[in-house]
């Protein structure tokens, strides 16, 4: 494979006939199969509704799916409680995705070799992978207790099989019979209009939205994570008809994970407020706002040069701003925008918070070494300074996201995200190698990322058990800086990953 | 001896001939909904187009009002009570006089309030137009729209303040116009009546339970209780009392139907220091 070859759609159009003969088949068979949607999940097979009845293209939500979500699973209809099913009945739904995908990273630095044998020298290409593949596991199990009594259990698994409990709470709804009083506890996704729980997209960046989840390079703060499901509490309120919604949530600053193995007392604040407005023919439109403001600690004890669990103390503040718009052109297209202004403390900047060895991102970070857990670990022990010309990080965002709803059961989905620092942590005066590796003031743009998404999901039928979804999908991105560096000049390079992806999505 | 291509001749031949039917007795109605494709429906100032509405309808309602908008969608095995059956423009919930159309307001009203005590949830996130447009799509199943005009509303008087006299008349009234023979003497709908229940179509139907809870389908405000018993719920057993019920009179049954239901209220009060007794269905009629 040649390092400057780099994998555009373009390509996908030049692949061997054979291939597109076999996909053409595939198509034909799959489409010979459409039978009108009758789709029935757990929800729908309790209420009688149509999948389509609550989300765009499953799993994303509609308008009706969110008021039926921020209601508790429950329509309001006087037939929410368990006792009016059938003793049999279990809201219960698995989901995995067979895959085949190729995955094409840009510059990778590997090793050279002369006459078989390693000649200690070095060369920069890319390196493309593909294959068939799974994705993780999810056991979804959710609905009423009781009445205004809600519930959502989630053990998920890695591809590998190993759990964990993705989410977990119970919410009390309508409290004192008011749509505006509703109490959750426990493991959830923030109150993200976009959601990145019910993204239509799988590729493995494509199928996050980087703009809830992007921190500088060799930044320490991995509890900003607006994506990731937190553990706290949450107030929502909303009117009858869902057009107006407030919460705030107050979550522990410690990404989602257990056992308060982070800082001995931080949390931080989630908070969103959104408006609906009637367009005609158009559709509701809807805008808002969220707003995270936390601290999260950068001092541990340690004990053996390993963090003790649930010591941190220092804390230092962050935070993440923005707008969201749901934009409707009538019942096809529709166009949602997501904004961020981010913002985290110098320290956080230099590397420090970090205690368990992520990258802010769900992974451990590659880089890491002894000590472990928390590696690379920078401690902010008394009496630690921060290097001169250090400042607080800051950065702008932007998710623009739009979809083409052919029918209930075809689905275009087209995004393009980009995040740009404005402030780099480490400014003009700085003059030591900073955590990102990089001697002296960082160049300003080194971080950026642009990535675009595209793809499509056709359910070729829907029934009251199961649903399934043929997808395709193509994600591209690229990062300013964060490529290996050029083996003769040094200088840094940009790296491009891509990603092509099928799939058959289904759940039962 | 039959050549390759006259066997198959005869067999495609065959073949059409015996999906001819098939393919006719599914295309008739759905010829005959086509052509009224052009129904309209007017809200105010809203102007509803049925062809606009085409896209919402199978995306939320076709699993359980079926594409021929007859009630007999996907869902009808499972669903209770039976969805609407638009192709005989028979609604329960109108502003008009029994055994007419409602109005366009009445289906505009029903498609955002939802049903209560059925699978018909409140379908508020529509935008006005969204929902305009579903009213003209749901009359042009039925041709009725075409030929009758909807009833006149029912004038509805003012409503008279509640007082403990109007409270007891109302339950002499609810004794005359014997609503306890479905309804009980208490309102929990277990009247002597109440298990014999059927719709038009003949489908079991259970009277409504005032003391569950449960809001009543057509609208809980009292203007709406008012409304229920003076136009009826068409296609079910529970009648109009237009006829046997004077205006004023329909208010004090009204408020003595408000001593049933759980929520608090001036005349559950009323009737708690009146120590209001149940009806008794063998007291001679004006000595309850």
């Amino acid at each position: 494979m040649h390092a400057s070859r780099r994998f555009h759609l373009h390509n996908f159009f030049q692949l061997p006939t054979s291939f597109a003969a076999v996909a053409l088949v595939v198509t034909s068979v799959v489409l010979s199969c459409s039978q009108p949607a009758n789709a029935l999940p757990a929800f729908a097979r309790k209420y009688g509704l149509r999948c389509s009845a609550c989300h765009e293209s499953w799993p994303m939500l509609n308008y009706f799916g969110q008021k039926f979500k921020d209601n508790g699973y429950q329509l309001m209809n006087d037939r929410d409680a368990p006792i009016w099913q059938n003793p049999g009945y279990w809201p219960v739904t698995f989901r995995i995705t067979p895959i085949w995908h190729r995955v094409s990273v840009g510059k990778v630095q590997v090793d050279t070799y002369t006459n078989g044998a390693p000649d200690g020298g070095q060369a920069i290409q890319r390196i493309s992978t593909s294959g068939f593949d799974l994705s993780g596991l999810d056991f979804h199990t959710a609905g009423t207790l009781e009445k205004n009594i809600s519930f959502y259990v989630l053990p998920s698994a890695d591809p590998t099989g190993a759990f964990h409990f993705e989410q977990v709470f119970l919410r009390l709804d309508n409290i004192v019979h008011s749509s505006w009083l509703n109490i959750k506890l426990g493991r959830f996704e923030l109150d993200n209009l976009l959601s990145e729980k019910r993204i239509l997209t799988l590729t493995g960046n494509g199928g996050i939205y980087q703009t809830y989840h992007f921190i500088p390079v060799g930044d320490g703060n991995i509890f900003g994570q607006i994506g990731d499901n937190q553990l706290g509490i949450e107030y929502l309120g909303h009117s009858a008809d869902d057009r107006t919604r407030i919460g705030a949530s107050l979550i522990s600053s410690n990404d989602g994970n257990v056992n308060l193995t982070l800082g001995a007392n931080s949390y931080t604040g989630f908070f969103t407020g959104s408006q609906a407005f009637d367009l005609g023919r158009l559709g509701v439109q809807r805008v808002g706002f969220y707003a995270m403001v936390g601290q999260a600690a950068t001092y541990y004890l340690t004990a053996g040069g390993v963090p003790v669990a649930g010591s941190g103390i220092g804390n230092k503040g962050f935070s993440r701003e923005g707008f969201v718009g749901q934009f409707y052109f009538g019942p096809h297209f529709d166009l949602t925008v997501v904004t961020q202004h981010g913002s985290d403390n110098p320290w956080f900047g230099q590397g420090y918070g970090n205690a368990v060895g992520t990258d802010g991102n769900g992974g451990t970070t590659a880089t890491c070494s002894s000590p472990a857990p928390g590696c690379p670990f920078l401690n902010n022990v008394p009496g630690t300074a921060l290097p001169t010309g250090s400042q607080a990080p800051s950065w702008n965002g932007a998710t623009f996201e739009a979809h083409y709803v052919y029918s209930p059961q075809l689905i275009f989905i087209g995004r393009y995200e980009l995040e740009r620092m404005s402030q780099q942590a480490d400014g003009s005066a700085y003059t030591t190698v900073g955590p990102n590796g990089i001697l002296g003031p960082t160049p300003s743009n080194f971080g950026n990322i642009s990535t675009y998404t595209i793809g499509f999901r056709y359910n070729p039928f829907m029934t009251s058990r199961a649903g399934l979804a043929w997808h395709n999908e193509y994600n591209w991105l690229h990062q300013d800086g964060t490529g290996p560096a050029n083996l003769f000049t040094g200088a840094l390079t940009n790296i491009n990953t891509s990603e092509l992806l099928m799939g058959l999505d289904f759940d039962f | 001896m039959q050549t390759s291509s006259e066997k198959w001749s005869f067999l495609l031949g065959t073949v059409a001939i015996l999906a001819l039917p098939l393919a006719s007795s599914a295309q008739l109605p759905t010829l005959d909904i086509e052509s009224r494709l052009g129904m309209e429906s007017h809200i105010g100032n809203i102007n509803g187009h049925a062809k606009d509405a085409k896209y919402d309808y199978r995306r939320y309602c076709v699993g359980c009002h079926g594409e021929l908008g007859d009630g007999n969608g996907e869902n009808f095995p499972w669903v209770d009570p039976k969805p609407r059956d638009f192709q005989l423009a028979v609604f329960k919930c109108r502003s008009t006089p029994t055994g007419t159309l409602p109005t366009d307001q009445d289906l505009f009203d029903t498609i955002a309030r939802g049903l209560d005590r059925s699978n018909m949830p409140q379908w508020n996130t529509f935008t006005k137009q969204e929902r305009a447009d579903l009213v003209a799509w749901v009359k042009h199943f039925s041709p009725r729209w075409l030929n009758e005009k909807p009833g006149t509303p029912i004038t509805i008087p003012p409503e008279p303040e509640v007082t403990p006299e109007r409270i007891k008349t109302g339950r002499d009234l609810f004794a005359r116009v014997q609503c306890w023979k479905c309804h009980g003497v208490q309102g929990m709908a277990n009247g002597p009546s109440a298990s014999t229940l059927t719709d038009d179509l003949g489908r079991p139907i259970q009277a409504f339970n005032f003391t569950d809870g449960s809001r009543p389908k057509c609208g809980n405000t009292d203007a709406d209780i008012y409304r229920i018993f003076m136009t009826g719920l068409d296609g079910t057993p529970m009648p109009s009392y237009a006829d046997n019920i004077k205006p004023d009179e329909a208010w004090d049954l009204v408020f003595y139907l408000r001593t049933f239901m759980q929520q608090k209220s001036k005349e559950k009060e009323m009737a708690k220091q009146l120590s209001l007794k149940p009806v008794d269905p063998t007291a001679p009629a004006g000595q309850q």
